[in-house]
């Protein structure tokens, strides 16, 4: 039954998430109004750790099956797909290492120029 | 046949979670990583659907179900998110500025070569979510008016490179911090490329894996100014 109460907490999360995504005129998912409620319960304590962690975990852990459904829906844009199969890979390919080097570097100035200014003080 | 296939709530369920373990095993046997388990079992389903003549909704009446659970489990997130959230105390500059600069360069340089490749505003929105989870990418492409199925391709490609090429890349440009390095690589790639952090070390692993939620929250507050661009 504690995996049932678990995920009963989950649900009304993503229930209350689907009444903001109806009530909110923003074009963001329910999934994310979801996400930041429920870091704020964990934050503020009134969504116990030890009361949800063990369901979270397991639909973290299974999230990857979750994913087949919607891109099997490809089938259906096959014509989408071959227009824009190559913009698709150029794009996906170099920002992803754009990304990657500003990223490591913006961080690695910040964390070098702090631990400089400690040795030097 | 196919008509008693389109009225069954379980053939889509059974074949999705059999072509997911197909995939699962090939990729513990091979541990090569384009042997990823959500594209064998993605082809294995089409395959079958396009061999035995199956209608697509015969396959989505089922798989539905599935899908329906995607929402408890991006809300989930937030409890691995907030396990990790002592470390966003102690570096709290270097996680928001530099997570913020790397998903500022997505939303430019996607923005920059869909100008270049004259992409329409459908295009556009369904790559604008590509460097960061699933989960919250699937959610954005769709209402923005993407097409979700190439939005999944598109963040397929990106964390199979970012986890094939992170190391590399890593090297190549520098990047030697453990720190930084989970950072640049959560950021860039996701899930799959926190696998790879994961390997290179624990610092590296759990930088990466709290870059996924923090970069994926920021892109969807970013995506509302960018998606309007094109």
């Amino acid at each position: 039954m504690k995996f049932v109460k678990q995920l009963s907490i989950i649900m009304a999360v993503s229930f209350v998430a689907e009444v903001m995504e109806y009530l909110i005129p923003l074009p963001v998912a329910a999934s994310v109004y979801g996400l930041i409620l429920m870091l704020l319960g964990l934050i503020t304590k009134i969504i116990p750790l030890s009361k949800v962690e063990d369901a979270a975990d397991f639909l973290v852990e299974i999230m990857p099956i979750l994913f087949v459904p919607p891109t099997v829906s490809i089938m259906t844009s096959v014509e989408a797909m071959k227009q824009m199969l190559v913009p698709l890979c150029v794009i996906s390919v170099v920002s992803t290492v754009l990304i990657m080097v500003v990223t490591g570097r913006v961080s690695q100035g910040i964390i070098r120029h702090k631990s400089k200014e400690g040795s030097s003080r | 046949m196919n008509e008693m296939l389109i009225n069954s709530a379980f053939f889509g369920v059974v074949i999705t979670l059999v072509c997911y373990e197909i995939g699962a095993w090939v990729k513990r046997k091979t541990n090569f990583v384009l042997a990823n388990p959500l594209l064998i079992a993605v082809l294995l389903i089409v395959a079958f659907l396009l061999v035995f003549q199956v209608d697509y909704e015969a396959y989505e009446n089922g798989a539905k179900y599935i899908q329906y659970f995607l929402t408890p489990a991006t809300v989930s997130l937030a409890i691995p998110l907030y396990r990790r959230l002592e470390l966003l105390k102690k570096y709290p500059a270097a996680i928001f500025v530099g997570i913020g600069a790397g998903v500022l360069t997505a939303m430019v340089s996607i923005f920059l070569m869909s100008l270049i490749f004259g992409l329409t505003h459908t295009q556009y929105v369904t790559l604008l979510p590509k460097s960061i989870t699933t989960a919250i990418a699937l959610g954005m492409s769709e209402k923005q008016g993407g097409i979700i199925g190439l939005t999944v391709v598109s963040v397929s490609i990106t964390g199979i490179l970012g986890n094939v090429a992170a190391e590399s890349i890593c090297k190549l440009f520098r990047i030697q911090e453990p720190i930084a390095k989970g950072l640049a690589i959560g950021t860039s790639a996701h899930a799959l490329g926190t696998a790879k952090a994961m390997e290179l070390g624990e610092v590296e692993g759990a930088m990466s894996s709290l870059s996924i939620v923090v970069a994926g929250i920021m892109t969807v507050v970013a995506i509302q100014v960018f998606a309007g661009l094109i």
